[in-house]
């Protein structure tokens, strides 16, 4: 090595991190400016005939959204009832008995690749397999978002009980308590916040996709409060309405993003909340 | 008096309860449950691209022409187009992020450094799709007005930047909104790297005297290489599947062209635009065929970074 001045090195090492501090100001300005845009431009689209009213023919102002964010709801919601148990009892599966077995890993490694799978060829999987043969449905989109949210939960639910302390399984087991009972009356316990943590950052992460949806539940102008056929849903209402010729529709588009990211921000904070109280009780 | 002591019952042991072994095998069937729709996946997606397949063969990947009104399909533009933005977004991205993290783990002050990297995380959640509608309405512009014309006033000549460039769609835009897409993805996994180098490693180059940059450049980077390697191949495989930020901006171009200021498609994009029209069974088939290519490729960029990482996991992260 080359030996330098102490100015020398120390003026590199200022020009550094001058450098390293500019990038990250610029990145973050990057993204505060399309937050910003979110926010200025959805605002004046958000009253209360927007969370009420069903939308208004192309070309008419006013009317809603107030169908898409039923339908929303109800397609995340039926998505967490059908992903997250699942999920679950495989991560139970992985952390308590799989370990590491070669069977455990083999659904580790699938869980993986899983979770790197393009949403959109999810979308395609639930429409060959299910829109193909019942048509389009909220449930197919449910079952697309299910299918993503899988593999998160089941690596979230490992991770957390896996850091719950031995101890406390071989005092439940030499207590008698059978296997379920130890692990969801007492590992559970120690783990609610954790897994609390996780299954909402899961939801946040499946509410805001729009791809598994588009050819799934689509969309649709009406009350759908079955999800049977075409259901309306916040996503891809922002995405038909984008693309609209009208403003009027670009503005409902901007105020859908506004709640979308709204929810899913909301979601994310909260679960960090929750996180950092475990934290601070240690 | 004989002291009557309850001998416990072995086969009431509670581990051997039939309760006990349900659970079990719940847990294993929900296990297996993923195994199987994976499984499920690969195969669906092959069975019915099987009429392209039979009709394209091999030529379906080399070929560019993508004609649904006369049943010819050729995937070569939306796999150019994918494989070009990606390479976009991560000769941006990339670089950006080693740096941001490099500053929130070594340079930045703690307090300063705690606000940024949550921003960063939450960033990382916003959906994919409200980056597709700043890209379209604010972004597009933007380079139509300022960036695109300056590209081709300074480069014009090289057939990267030839050709109409004020409408601001096509695949440069593309790319940068994917790289600020993956951007806030890759800096929180390069950081959480960065984080687990050992603080007795750096404090003894401190101890001789280097400074932070020093530190950074010789202790933390080394030791962590491996892992930002993985980091990029997750990116990666984001950013080639990705589909909301990129289908608004890409005009859904099935021509074949090599400035980046044209019109294209990728994958993605071709899915979410054109799976809904497909009228008939080879097209529907064929796009069913782009899933199952994309599917594949992202499985092998995450096989590639499992085996990387499980690899520099066995090596404590050194190279």
């Amino acid at each position: 090595m080359r030996p330098r001045s102490i100015t020398q090195r120390k003026t590199l090492n200022g020009v550094v991190t001058l450098i390293a501090g500019s990038a990250a100001v610029f990145g973050l300005c990057m993204l505060v400016w399309i937050l910003y845009t979110v926010v200025s431009r959805g605002i004046g689209a958000i009253n209360w005939d927007f969370f009420t009213q069903l939308p208004k023919p192309p070309g008419m102002s006013g009317g809603g959204v107030a169908n898409a964010i039923l339908g929303t709801v109800m397609i995340t919601a039926a998505a967490t009832i059908i992903g997250v148990p699942i999920g679950m009892m495989a991560g139970i599966y992985l952390s308590e008995f799989g370990q590491e077995s070669k069977f455990a890993n083999t659904v580790r490694f699938v869980a993986n690749i899983m979770m790197g799978a393009p949403s959109i060829v999810i979308g395609v999987f639930a429409y060959t397999i299910i829109v193909l043969r019942f048509g389009f449905s909220g449930y197919a989109g449910a079952i697309a978002l299910a299918i993503i949210m899988l593999p998160i939960v089941t690596r979230t639910t490992e991770d957390i009980l896996k850091l719950v302390p031995n101890t406390l399984r071989e005092s439940a087991l030499a207590l008698g308590a059978p296997e379920h009972k130890m692990i969801f009356e007492v590992v559970f316990r120690a783990a609610k916040s954790g897994l609390v943590t996780g299954v909402m950052l899961a939801v946040a992460r499946v509410s805001g996709e729009t791809a598994p949806l588009l050819f799934t539940a689509v969309n649709s102008k009406f009350w759908n409060w079955l999800m049977v056929g075409e259901t309306g849903n916040l996503t891809v209402t922002i995405n038909d309405y984008a693309k609209s010729a009208f403003n009027d529709q670009n503005t409902m588009a901007w105020g859908a993003s506004l709640l979308i990211t709204a929810g899913v921000l909301f979601l994310n904070i909260t679960a960090r909340l929750i996180s950092r109280d475990r934290k601070a009780k240690r | 008096m004989a002291i009557n002591i309850e001998q416990p019952n072995i086969s009431q042991r509670p581990h051997k309860s039939p309760a006990n072994k349900l659970f079990r095998m719940l847990g294993a069937a929900c296990c297996c449950l993923i195994v199987l729709v994976m499984a499920g996946i690969v195969i669906e997606l092959f069975i019915k691209s099987q009429l392209s397949m039979n009709t394209f063969g091999w030529g379906f990947l080399t070929s560019s022409t993508w004609d649904p009104v006369n049943g010819k399909f050729g995937a070569l533009s939306s796999i150019s187009g994918t494989i070009v933005t990606t390479i976009i977004a991560l000769i941006i991205a990339v670089p950006m992020s080693l740096v941001v993290s490099i500053f929130l783990v070594e340079l930045a002050p703690e307090k300063l450094s705690g606000i940024f990297g949550t921003a960063i995380e939450l960033l990382a959640a916003i959906p994919s799709i409200i980056y597709g509608m700043w890209g379209l309405f604010v972004f597009v512009p933007i380079m139509g007005k300022y960036i695109n014309p300056l590209l081709s006033k300074w480069f014009g000549n090289t057939f990267l930047f030839s050709g109409p460039s004020s409408s601001g769609l096509g695949i440069l835009t593309a790319g940068c909104i994917l790289a600020l897409m993956v951007l806030p993805f890759i800096t929180s996994v390069m950081r959480d790297i960065l984080m687990m180098v050992p603080p007795v490693m750096k404090e003894s180059a401190y101890g001789l005297g280097a400074t932070t940059w020093e530190v950074t450049k010789d202790v933390s980077i080394p030791y962590g290489l491996r892992g930002m390697v993985g980091a990029v191949f997750l990116g990666l495989g984001r950013a080639i599947g990705e589909t909301m930020a990129v289908t608004f901006v890409l005009a859904n171009d099935h021509t074949l062209s090599s400035s980046l200021f044209a019109g294209g498609n990728t994958i993605a994009s071709t899915l979410a635009v054109e799976f809904t029209e497909a009228s008939d069974g080879l097209y529907l088939s064929s796009l069913v065929q782009l899933g199952l290519v994309l599917f594949l490729i992202t499985a092998i960029f995450q096989i590639i970074a499992q085996v990387w990482l499980k690899y520099a996991g066995k090596n404590g992260g050194r190279s």
